[in-house]
């Protein structure tokens, strides 16, 4: 159980609130039509699976209704924060670069 | 007074408020302040359960929460629980306890049989019996087997008290209220940080509570823990649960504890107007972790009779409760503490021998107290088999070789009524290993211990970090909590409080005591009570190869029950150890997970039961439904009429007559609950074009269309009809069941792939309620309402939308249909949801007007072939598989959700499952909705499935049974016939189109 930021809302509150949207900064396709098969299989079902640090989605669903973006940790459940998507893009390339 | 009861000065029992309780039936006498167990001791009863697997007699082995024997079935009835440990309940007056073991009898038990045989029953004995060649006799054993099983009943009798939930946020919450748990919580108090105790006894204190010569500041201990208490209460940031146990630490700091209210009063004095037990869940800052240490025996040979004890239990019930646990004692240590516990007894007048393990036993200073105490001590000596069956009558020594663990001769048999003994503490490190944490073996205090910096948010303090001194045990509690304090930028109030210095000798590191014989082949030697798991099996697990300490577990239950291996799992892991020829250090531990102790079913749900289990939505025409006798069904958490019987009629006599009424006349349906989302901005209709499947570029205000939505597989995930308001402007409506699901994911593709597009989503369900007037009639019903619509067919065609009033009420009205009949769905404002409602029965009272619930929507629903979303589908359905390619607008420029997908080469199989019609040979047979396809009546086991039934009803219209179902490659099968397995027959059907009413389409177009 945790608590989550909402960068949106600015408050700190129950994961209840929440819902798990998924591993964060999967594109989709700009031309699906022209992917193939498996780089489309890469897209639909293809994850990283991480155990460490992993940036993932969540959703403010009984608050704003926001996409966020959290950086957590899988084996120890420890965060580092929350950012909104745009925010967060940029951590994300800084370290994705690194 | 009994024979067992003693006076001692440090005592916590009031012996002038006696209590009665009755235990097995038998009437027996306690007194306040004592536990069950304690109880039970002082009236002289020995033997109060037989274990688990072999029937053995078994007795009192400690003194709390790690007690492994004495479970117990506490009250009768709606009261009655099940599996409480004696050691844990506390006496009240007209306690009624039975025990919980024994078949047919305690005292005559056909397990206990089975012991004599127990070589026969090794580890893995029921897999490797039941599951071999004579796996066909289970059926025959597993009776039997289950009888003799198992401890005590679980309540049959609805629970007649209530439990409840309180969320804390405290800056420090501090497990354990022992002398180290009492001083962290002053430091924190005294700093003015937000501070909550928890301690799982009646009383503050730990292990100070049972050492009666322990000293703080040069005074008694209990002293210096009252001056504590007393200082605690009179800090308003401090709180102190009582009877409060922690039993589950997960992450970012949420610990859970339950705390037992009522449950030390007797039934008829509990308040009903409180909880029986509360579960706290507190958020907390910063724990501290001050859970102490629980001493462990020593393994030899029948080191289970009933009896034999902890020297720890054995302590505590004389200095806390006043009892003698015997006369004439043999104590077995290896360690210098429990010195005290023999000093203890033979001052309160009993006969103690103290046989150390070691040459040179303890320092000089607890030799001369226990000698002056008249202690007789035997050093170097070990205790290889205990006598006696069904209480201890003695044991037979052996001299133990000084510097390896075997034998080096004989020892003398001595007689005893109790047997304690020693094998050092054991830290309780259960909470920082719920959530990740990993102990470490500590080899000088032979335990595993948690680090004394703890972690991140969590301080580790006192005997949890494997000081078991309480002098060292303070000073590092006075370090980690000074540490804590500067994190919260505090600074620390006071000077450690010392406790006295004692010279220590070294323990000796002994786990399994030698008898000289080869493991296996003398008494057996127990290391877990509850599962009865001896030395020799431990052995036996690593003979058969199992490595992992983990995989030992499992495969003897070491460690499993309710005791969770709190006495038994270092000694099984050292023993495990030694036969794997590795450090105990390399074999480690196994998982720790909560819940540290046993919480009931009734605290975790706490109000969240009956009908404050969920919430529950009710239409704004209830009350309509009601006078007209519906029953309802739940859909999502909405309260929807499923049919309206009149008089005795059953089900299907109402749904028949509903359908009649509909197709032939007029009938009436509450679809409020539909989820309703508005959508509007300048890029409403292009979002809607990427989210559907269909096209809605030319979709004009006053229009409506059905829609697809796909998930990004390709598969159906939800469905509905949108109506164009105006061109930036739209009505959706989704399932039922999928209002909030859609929202979520409109949001979701809007906000993370499609933000350039300008369009907002607002909830609108509970806005509207929706009244539909359904069958030929309706137009005519509706005429009598509306003036300012024109109703007719050429101007209000199916699929249009007209805005107007309604009885007056400014209403949305929508042509569309989810019978197939003429049908008009009016939205209103819910206020005006029920006068609707009303009015248009009033209106339809000429025509004979219906109302009907989903039953008959259902059946309706089916003779047209419309699908319902999550009943006709499963997510692996696309639009093709159901035969509605024509809601997929292949051509529109921008991909949608779901359509590259649809083009893989798994969605493009001509075999996979579609959606067909069934009609039965037999026509009266309705088949079972889910029963399996096959290809041929005479197919055995296994045979291919070739797809299943996914919605089947009589349909009174057509006086006949109606299936729809999902086929393989069923879209090139039409007039064979298949055969569905049902109701224990095998029934032909033939495969046909699944419109089965009206396939031209000409009653909803009229």
């Amino acid at each position: 159980m945790f608590q989550l930021h909402c960068p949106h809302c600015g408050a700190t509150r129950e994961e209840e609130e929440f819902s798990y949207a998924g591993e964060a900064y999967i594109a989709r396709p700009a031309n699906p039509e022209e992917a193939s098969d498996a780089e489309w299989g890469d897209y639909l079902f293809m994850r990283k699976n991480t155990r460490g640090w992993f940036w993932e989605q969540w959703q403010h669903t009984a608050g704003c209704r926001k996409v966020f973006v959290v950086k957590r940790h899988t084996a120890s459940y420890q965060i580092a924060g929350s950012w909104t998507l745009a925010e967060g893009k940029a951590h994300y390339l800084k370290e994705s670069e690194a | 007074m009994s024979a067992y009861r003693v006076h001692r000065n440090s005592q916590r029992i009031d012996s002038q408020s006696p209590l009665k309780f009755t235990f097995d039936g038998k009437q027996m006498q306690g007194f306040a302040g004592d536990t069950l167990a304690s109880a039970l001791i002082a009236n002289g009863v020995k033997l109060i359960g037989r274990s688990f697997k072999y029937g053995r007699p078994r007795g009192i082995i400690g003194h709390g929460s790690e007690e492994p024997n004495a479970l117990i079935q506490l009250e009768t009835g709606a009261y009655t629980v099940p599996d409480l440990k004696a050691t844990q309940v506390e006496l009240y007056h007209g306690l009624s306890a039975t025990t919980t073991t024994g078949f047919p009898s305690l005292h005559f038990d056909l397990k206990g049989m089975a012991g004599t045989f127990a070589r026969f029953m090794p580890p893995g004995f029921y897999y490797k019996t039941f599951m071999g060649p004579v796996k066909a006799a289970w059926p025959l054993y597993e009776k039997m087997i289950r009888m003799a099983a198992g401890y005590g009943r679980a309540p049959v009798e609805a629970d007649p008290e209530y439990y409840d939930h309180l969320h804390h946020h405290v800056d420090v919450l501090v497990v354990g209220g022992g002398a180290c748990g009492l001083w962290a919580a002053t430091l924190a108090g005294r700093a003015g940080l937000k501070t909550l105790l928890v301690d799982e006894q009646n009383e503050a204190g730990g292990w100070m509570l049972s050492d009666a010569s322990a000293r703080i500041d040069g005074k008694p201990a209990m002293q210096w823990v009252n001056e504590r208490l007393a200082e605690l209460d009179s800090l308003g940031n401090v709180t102190v649960l009582r009877r409060t146990t922690a039993f589950a630490l997960h992450e970012q700091n949420l610990v859970q504890a339950l705390e037992l209210c009522q449950d030390h009063l007797p039934i008829g004095s509990r308040n009903p107007g409180q909880p029986r037990q509360r579960l706290h869940k507190i958020r907390a800052h910063h724990v501290v972790l001050a859970a102490g240490a629980i001493e462990r025996p020593l393994v030899y040979g029948n080191n289970d009779r009933p009896g034999v004890m902890t020297a720890a239990a054995g302590q505590t019930y004389l200095n806390r409760y006043g009892v003698a646990v015997g006369r004439n004692v043999l104590l077995m240590t290896h360690n210098d503490a429990a010195y005290d516990a023999a000093r203890d007894l033979a001052e309160a007048g009993s006969r103690v021998t103290l046989i150390d393990t070691r040459l040179r036993g303890a320092a000089d200073w607890r030799q001369q107290q226990a000698k002056q105490a008249g202690v007789e001590l035997m050093l170097g000596y070990g205790i290889a088999q205990v006598h006696g069956k069904t209480a201890v009558s003695g044991a037979q020594l052996v001299q133990l070789d000084p510097f390896t663990n075997t034998v080096r001769g004989k020892g003398p048999r001595l007689s005893a009524d109790s047997i304690l003994s020693s094998g050092g503490l054991t830290s309780t490190v259960h909470l920082f290993c719920h959530n990740t944490g990993r102990p470490y073996w500590k080899e000088e205090s032979l335990s595993f211990v948690v680090p004394d910096e703890g972690r991140q948010g969590i301080s580790c303090a006192g005997a949890i970090t494997g000081r078991w001194e309480l002098s060292s045990a303070l000073a590092q509690t006075h370090a980690a909590t000074s540490a804590m304090l500067a994190g919260f930028g505090r600074s620390t109030h006071g000077d450690c409080p010392q406790g006295d210095e004692h010279e220590v000798a070294a323990t000796r590191r002994l786990f399994r005591v030698p008898d000289g014989l080869a493991e296996g082949h003398g008494a057996k030697a127990f290391v877990d009570f509850q599962n009865d798991v001896s030395a020799a099996d431990i052995h036996l697990a690593v003979r058969e190869n199992y490595r992992s300490i983990e995989h030992v577990k499992r495969y003897t239950a070491l460690g499993f029950g309710t005791d969770q291996g709190k006495l038994s799992n270092v000694n099984g892991f050292a023993i495990a150890a030694e036969a794997l020829g590795k450090p105990i250090s390399a074999v480690g531990t196994t998982t720790y997970r909560p819940a540290y102790t046993p919480v009931t079913f009734g605290a975790l749900a706490g109000s969240h039961k009956a009908d404050t289990f969920e919430p529950r939505r009710y239409t704004a025409m209830q009350a309509s439904h009601l006078k007209r006798g519906a029953l309802f069904e739940t859909v999502g958490q909405w309260m929807r009429p499923w049919y309206f019987p009149q008089g005795k009629e059953t089900m299907h006599q109402a749904v028949d007559r509903e359908c009649l009424a509909t197709r032939n006349s007029v009938g009436v349906m509450d679809a409020s609950t539909l989820g309703k989302i508005d959508v509007k901005g300048p890029d409403a209709r292009e979002f809607l074009n990427r989210i559907y499947s269909n096209a809605w570029s030319k979709l004009d205000p006053g229009k409506c269309r059905y829609g697809l939505m796909l998930d990004e597989n390709g598969m159906v995930m939800d469905d509905g009809v949108t109506a164009c308001i105006a061109d930036d402007h739209f009505h959706m409506t989704t399932t039922t069941g999928g209002a909030a699901r859609v929202l979520n994911w409109l949001e979701r593709w809007h906000q993370t792939e499609w933000p350039e597009l300008q369009v907002r989503f607002t909830s609108t369900t509970d806005h509207w309620s929706t009244t539909a007037v359904v069958g030929p009639k309706s137009r005519a019903v509706l005429q009598k309402l509306c003036s300012d619509i024109d109703l007719s067919a050429e101007n209000f065609k199916f699929m249009d939308w007209r805005e107007g009033t309604v009885a007056g009420v400014p209403a949305k009205v929508f042509r569309i249909s989810f019978s197939g009949e003429l049908a008009y769905e009016i939205n209103v404002d819910a206020c005006y949801g029920h006068y609707i409602w009303e009015q248009v029965m009033a209106a339809g009272d000429e025509f004979g007007i219906t109302p009907y619930g989903t039953e008959t929507m259902h059946v309706l629903r089916a003779e047209k072939g419309f699908i319902i979303v999550g009943q006709d589908t499963d997510g692996s359905m696309t639009p093709m598989d159901l035969a509605m390619g024509w809601a997929v607008g292949m051509k529109k420029p921008f991909s949608f959700l779901g359509k590259r997908s649809l083009s893989r080469s798994d969605t493009v199989r001509s075999d996979r499952k579609q959606l067909v019609g069934l009609y039965t040979e037999d026509p009266k047979v309705v088949l079972t909705e889910g029963a399996q396809i096959l290809s041929t009546p005479d197919a055995t086991p296994p045979a291919a499935m070739q797809g299943h039934v996914t919605s089947s009803y009589h349909s009174a219209f057509l006086g006949r049974s109606i299936a729809m179902a999902v086929l393989k490659g069923g879209s090139q099968r039409s007039g064979d016939t298949v055969y569905v397995w049902a109701q224990g027959k095998m029934h032909p059907a033939k495969v046909v189109s699944s419109v089965f009413v009206d396939q031209e389409g000409v009653r909803q177009h009229a």
